[in-house]
Order: structure tokens, then sequence, then C-alpha cells
């Protein structure tokens, strides 16, 4: 029998996990339930989030937004600041799962269950959102990219839980979107996905791109050279077209249940034909 | 350990492991069987219950974490002998086939239109998007939780 723990603040979450080595962390629990359902190996103790208030906090001034490492995809989506300044992230949430699980998972679960196919995670990247850590004697920020080591690796020690993950606001008159293509619409676990930041001046002409791919390499990938060749350009279909070569040929995907690398290396490429369609 | 928890109204302690699944509380301890477990794996939705008003997956919690929760399931819909304005919608419409979705499929209609009294026929669909049922192509449902949501407003 596992035993469960709820502390109520960071201080007693420190106690309860040096006196119950071994445990493990819990946030939404849609990952880390299933798993030890299917491999029947339960963790001594698990030590659940839930009711630490300090982790469920959103705060943001101009140039940044503060989200609690315990905000359930549902509070991102009703979030306006999400909606309106940072709408790829707002895209992926709004596939992420179906109600139920975007109601239990978590911003936090979803950066330390580092799937290669976690829908939050490419935002993050073109965001450039830092991952704030602590432990009981310890605090220090990260890139995403430096958080997410391998698939389901992280760059977390023992002792350290992720408390909260901040995003800088983008520039007005910056687009962001998330696309994903799935099996079906909900509850998929995606196949190919592709987050971009892009600013563009008065002609049209690309200022700012940031690109990042999920399910397209044993991380998220980002591929500066497709970036560089986006840069100075207007959108036009065909400027895309030799783009997506570019990210065809970079992206490192495998075959799986779900897709071959071949359909995936495809996808990924032809994901930056969206950007012809917007404004 | 001893879990203090509202349940379909009812001030409810129970005695129970506390990682036991709240699916196999409802089930096994409580003899509410309206919740269904399919895949066990959060994937079906045939275990939706709501906590805290919100739908959550039964078969995704832990008995601990319900305490001092309030927990609706299927049985605690009906009040005084009357359906749930969406129940009905599922018997007027013929929404419900083998019924083994049905629970799950209302209590997230509910959920959906506590969120949204409006929903549009596409949002109805997003709304029930984590519920799989394999009779009735779906249509009956979006039907039923349409005029649900109408009857709620108040539009005959």
């Amino acid at each position: 029998m596992m035993e469960i723990f709820f502390p109520d603040s960071l201080d007693e979450l420190w106690a309860i996990m040096s006196a119950n080595p071994g445990g493990a962390v819990m946030a939404g629990g849609t990952d880390l339930l299933v798993r030890i359902r299917k491999t029947g190996r339960k963790p001594p103790a698990l030590f659940c989030l839930e009711r630490i208030d300090e982790l469920k906090q959103i705060r943001e001034n101009e140039k940044v937004i503060f989200i609690g490492a315990y905000v359930t995809h549902q509070r991102l989506l009703e979030n306006l600041t999400v909606q309106k300044r940072l709408r790829a992230l707002w895209d992926a949430v709004s596939v992420l799962g179906s109600p139920p699980v975007r109601h239990s998972g978590t911003i936090g679960g979803n950066l330390c269950t580092a799937s290669p196919a976690g829908d939050t995670l490419p935002p993050l990247y073109v965001f450039g959102a830092e991952v704030d850590i602590r432990s009981k004697s310890n605090k220090r920020s990260v890139s995403v990219a430096e958080f997410i080591t391998g698939p389901g690796r992280t760059s977390l020690h023992s002792g350290e839980i992720v408390t909260r993950v901040s995003i800088p606001l983008p520039a007005p008159g910056t687009i962001s979107r998330y696309y994903k293509a799935g099996k079906r619409k909900a509850m998929a676990i995606t196949v190919a996905s592709m987050a971009v930041q892009a600013k563009k001046d008065e002609n049209g002409i690309i200022e700012l791109i940031k690109l990042a791919w999920g399910s397209a390499g044993a991380t998220v990938v980002t591929l500066p050279e497709a970036e560089e060749f986006l840069r100075g350009h207007t959108l036009s279909e065909e400027r895309l077209r030799q783009a997506g070569k570019l990210v065809s040929a970079g992206v490192t995907p495998i075959d799986d249940i779900r897709g071959s690398a071949a359909y995936r290396r495809m996808v990924a490429g032809n994901l930056l034909l969206r950007l012809a369609h917007e404004n | 350990m001893k879990i203090n928890f509202l349940l379909n109204g009812k001030e409810t302690e129970i005695e129970i492991e506390p990682d036991r699944r709240v699916i196999d509380l409802l089930r096994e301890e409580c003899g509410l069987t309206g919740s269904k477990e399919c895949c066990g794996a959060g994937e079906c939705g045939a275990c939706t219950i709501l906590v805290d008003g919100e739908s959550r997956l039964s078969c995704l919690m832990l008995a601990a974490q319900l305490e001092g929760r309030e927990v609706i399931t299927i049985e605690g819909l009906a009040k005084d002998g009357c359906f749930h304005v969406v129940q009905q919608a599922f018997v007027d419409y013929g929404a419900v086939q083998c019924g083994f979705c049905t629970p799950g499929m209302i209590l997230a209609a509910v959920d959906l239109l506590r969120r949204n009294p409006t929903p549009s026929r596409e949002q109805i669909r997003e709304g029930i998007s984590g519920n799989i049922c394999r009779c009735t192509g779906y249509q009956k449902i979006v039907d039923a939780v349409y005029f649900a949501s109408l009857a709620l407003q108040g539009v005959n």
C-alpha cells in the first residue's frame, strides 16, 4: 500500500519528503497513476501537491506571467492573458486530452512527464519559458530546453520539484499558434506538432520567428536554420514549402504505433504551410 | 484510513486504504455501480464523476484525494424522484443504447453546461470528447445535450 500525503505548504512537503525516501511527487496524476497501474510498481509514498496553494497561483506583470506548477490545463484555457497573448499555449491546452483530463492535469506535470509528445512543451520552447525549481535548501531556474533532457527525463535532482513556469509575454503584434496532428481530435497523443511565435513588420516581412516541433525527436526539436531561412522574408507558400524541406530533413522522429518516422518528417514540414493562412 | 466527504449530498465517512482508486471505492465500498470502468487509464470517460462540480475520471483518482470534497455520481443527479434535465433529454432523444457510457456521458454534459450554458453543436462534441460511445454514433447524444441546454435556458 502506498502512503499518501497532502502537505499544505512547501515547508511541510520538504519535511514529508525527507521522512519518506523513495516516494513520488504527484500533481494531477493523469500520467503517474496510469504508469503505476500498468507497471504494478508502486512507490512507497505519494506526495500530492494538490493542497499547496502557492503552486496554484497565476501572477503577471507587464513583462512576464508566472504560472504555478499545479495550475491545471483547464485554468490555463480560461486565463485571459493566455488566451490573448500566449495563443500557442492556449491552442495546445485546448487540444490536450479531454475536459476531465484537463481538470486534473497540470502544466508542471506535463513538463515533468517530459514526453516528446507533451502538448504544452513546444509552446513553452517558442516563448522561451523558464522553469523554477525548488528543494528544501535550494532554488534555481533553468530554460525549458535545459529542463527537458530526454524522453521522460528532466534535469530535476532528487528532492527537487518544479514550483513555477515563467513565460515572457510577447510584444504586441506577435502571433503564436500550435498545430497538432493526431489520430483523432480528442484524447490523441500527438503524431507531430509545431508551435510558432512570429512577428512581421508592416510589409509582412518576418522580423522574429521561433519554431518548435513535438513528437519529432527524442525531445522537442528546434531548427535555427529553418527560422533563419524564413527571417527577412514574407511567408509565401513557396518560401514555406522550401523551409518545410529543411524541416523534414532536420527533425529526428521515430517509427512507432502511431506513425512512421517518414510520415512524421513529412507532417512536421507540412505544418509550416499553415502559416501561409495566418494573419 | 478514514475519509470524510460529501457523496451525492450525504456526509459520508468511510474506512478505506488511501491508495484505492475512487472508482473502486464507489462501486465496491459504496455500492454505487452507476460509474463504469472500461479502460482504467483515463481514455474512455466511462468512470466520469463530478468532484467539486468539475468532471474528473474516477479511475485516475485515489480515495484519499476525496477528503473534504463534494462528489456527485450518476446516482446523485435525480432530485426528489425527478430526472435531471440532461437525464430526461437522454431519454427523450433516444441517446441511450447499451447504456454503458451513459452515466459518464451525462456527467460530462452536466459539466459542459455548467461551464457553457449555451453550447453550439460543435462545442457539445468538444465537451463530450473524452467520452467514448460505441453504439450511437453520437448524433442522438449531441441532440440530447443540445435540447437539454435549451430546456435549461427555458426555451421549449
